[in-house]
């Protein structure tokens, strides 16, 4: 990115000054060199949804930004429904409530290493990844509602999943306000035989060692401990969300001047939050996050039976569930008076400070984990959100490393075959059903993690709390 | 006369398709041509079952978005691969069979899930003597 174009506030914030139809500033998180090695499209998204209406404070990207679908990946914007304020697909995405999970297993890494092959062949075994995988629990009409209303909390009344992670979960597992009324029947088709599938593309699940504690104090309220073994898992709400997404961004798009939005980009669909199409959305787009939460914790069920099978005395608890492809309605301080405003994370992590209410009583202290993925041949992190974070840009922090080339150039440069092999020298294990899909999530194709989870360390999103390093990688 | 052919495009994240052909239509074909090949070999694909598919939309990109996102939808459900494609468009009418077969996991190792097509650098055009279909797709 032109960083000419930028006006800098400090070393990890930059500034876009409100011009050609920007109702507020562009404000981005990044050091300058992270600013130097983004897309030149991350400005223009910046500026796009700046234009939007009814939009507070400013157009915020994480340190991790890059070229997205109307909103930047790594994209933070708040809209005020007294404003006009809008909602908008294109700012949540297909992937609707993509995130991460982190488990606590009570394992130490000579154990893991010991039975290594057969964790991994036996975590390949139990959890459906990659297309043409199917979930084992197929849901009929009732119970498709029941799930759509219910989230995780649904899942744990089912038996596949355990009382104690609702409170580890945004909105305790469950987010109120879905409206099962309002999904298709094409995306509750396509989500009946996808219950507790990883997906595909850069989802996962691995198994992780702790090899850096940066924070003592967080790290012991978070129970995190050097060469702990935690087990991590990204997915999101599969088809369903990905119907969703698909419709709703055509509705939006076909319907916005006649709500009197000049869209500055097809992809950036919106409607104004208290109009018709605007309900309908929110309600279907509340159904999906519920879709995955149940999704990970049904994911999360399946883990608990496959580690078992290795390591019988072990036990899972979770220690946290983030989001990142999500509108939600927050209460925050604006210009001193509280307002309650529809915050789209797009590509971005909610990152809620010490004391915040949402926090289970042991994690009030400490502010929320951030969960940060990695590859399956670097690192993933988890930080703590901060208060600092909750003035800077409603509670977010960032969701991962971009990628860096495409999957056509990642293609041409690595075989899957070459990828399992070096990461297999460097004692990480593989599984997947496809070469190709290894060779496109080879470890060179993403962006350095480190370098963006620093930028928000420093700039005050998130607090770095430790380090952790793959062992094992279940790939769709 | 071209001969009718498709290619990828570059994107950071996800994958574009682009279709060429003689008519609107033949580059719909290629497109959906360019889509299966992000999943697996077009070869690998035997084009033994029928599905058919019917859209409207008066937009001609927005139809082409719905297209592929039909497409999406059947693959999905039926847990089907296409590799063959026959399109006709009629004012704003598109009319489609796909041919294709279940899929196979391990004989066609799909490499990702297709999502979705974005709006993203969708474009349905006219260019000298052939037509152009593209947009970028959500993997």
């Amino acid at each position: 990115m032109d960083i000419n174009k930028l006006h800098r506030i400090s070393d990890y914030q930059w500034r876009i000054e409100p011009a050609n139809g920007m109702l507020v500033p562009g404000i981005i998180f990044a050091s300058e060199d992270l600013i130097l090695d983004m897309d030149e499209k991350v400005y223009e998204q910046v500026c796009n949804v700046a234009k939007l209406p009814g939009i507070v404070n400013a157009s915020y990207a994480m340190p991790d930004a890059h070229w997205g679908y109307g909103f930047p990946i790594g994209g933070v914007a708040a809209f005020d429904p007294e404003q006009g304020g809008v909602i908008s697909a294109g700012g949540v995405g297909f992937e609707i409530s993509c995130g991460v999970r982190t488990l606590h297993t009570g394992l130490t890494v000579q154990q893991v290493m010991a039975k290594q092959k057969e964790l991994a062949d036996v975590l390949y075994k139990y959890i459906p990844a990659g297309l043409g995988s199917t979930g084992i629990f197929h849901l009929n009409k009732k119970e498709m509602n029941d799930m759509l209303n219910g989230g995780a909390r649904w899942a744990v009344e089912r038996g596949l999943g355990e009382q104690a992670d609702l409170e580890r979960i945004e909105e305790h597992g469950c987010m109120q306000g879905a409206d099962p009324d309002q999904i298709s029947e094409h995306a509750k088709e396509r989500q009946k035989n996808e219950m507790g599938t990883l997906g595909s593309g850069n989802h996962y699940l691995e198994v992780q060692k702790v090899v850096s504690i940066y924070n003592e104090d967080i790290a012991q309220a978070f129970g995190i401990k050097l060469d702990d073994i935690k087990i991590s898992i990204h997915c999101g709400s599969r088809g369903l969300g990905h119907q969703i997404g698909t419709e709703f961004l055509k509705s939006m798009a076909v319907s916005a001047k006649d709500h009197g939005i000049t869209l500055p980009d097809r992809e950036l669909a919106c409607a104004p939050i208290d109009s018709k199409l605007g309900q309908r959305y929110l309600g279907a787009m509340r159904g999906a996050i519920n879709c995955a939460l149940a999704n990970r914790e049904i994911v999360t069920h399946l883990t608990r039976q496959a580690v078992t099978q290795i390591f019988p005395d072990s036990h899972l608890n979770l220690l946290y569930d983030v989001s990142h492809n999500t509108c939600k309605l927050e209460a925050h301080e604006v210009d001193g008076k509280t307002k309650n405003l529809f915050v789209h994370r797009k590509g971005a992590t909610r990152a809620f400070g010490p004391g915040h209410a949402s926090l289970p009583a042991t994690l009030r202290q400490a502010g929320q984990p951030v969960l940060i993925g990695g590859t399956m041949g670097t690192a993933s992190y988890i930080l703590a959100g901060t208060e600092k974070s909750m003035q800077l840009a409603y509670g977010s922090a960032c969701h991962g490393a971009g990628r860096n080339m495409s999957r056509r150039q990642a293609t041409k440069q690595w075989k899957g075959g070459n990828v399992i092999h070096d990461l297999a020298e460097r004692g990480i294990l593989i599984r997947s059903p496809s070469l190709r899909g290894i060779a496109e999530e080879a470890p060179g194709a993403y962006k350095d993690v480190s370098a963006v989870v620093k930028a928000a360390d420093k700039t005050g999103l998130s607090r770095l709390v430790a380090k952790l390093e793959p062992l094992v990688c279940i790939k769709g | 006369m071209i001969t009718p052919h498709w290619e990828h495009f570059e994107h950071q994240a996800d994958m574009g398709v682009r279709g060429f052909g003689n008519t609107p239509a033949e580059a719909f074909e290629q497109a959906a041509l360019a889509m299966s090949a992000i999943i697996t070999e077009l070869s690998l694909i035997e084009p033994r079952e029928e599905v058919v598919i019917q859209c409207e939309e008066a937009d001609q990109e927005l139809l082409f978005a719905d297209w592929l996102n039909a497409l999406i939808f059947e693959m999905s459900t039926r847990r089907m691969l296409f590799s063959q494609f026959k399109v006709s468009l009629e004012s704003g009418q598109l009319n489609a069979s796909a041919w294709g077969e279940a899929t196979n996991v391990e004989r066609h190792q799909p490499a990702v899930e297709i999502k979705g097509a974005t709006y993203t650098e969708l474009a349905v055009r006219q260019s000298h003597d052939q037509w152009l279909a593209q947009c970028v797709v959500d993997v």
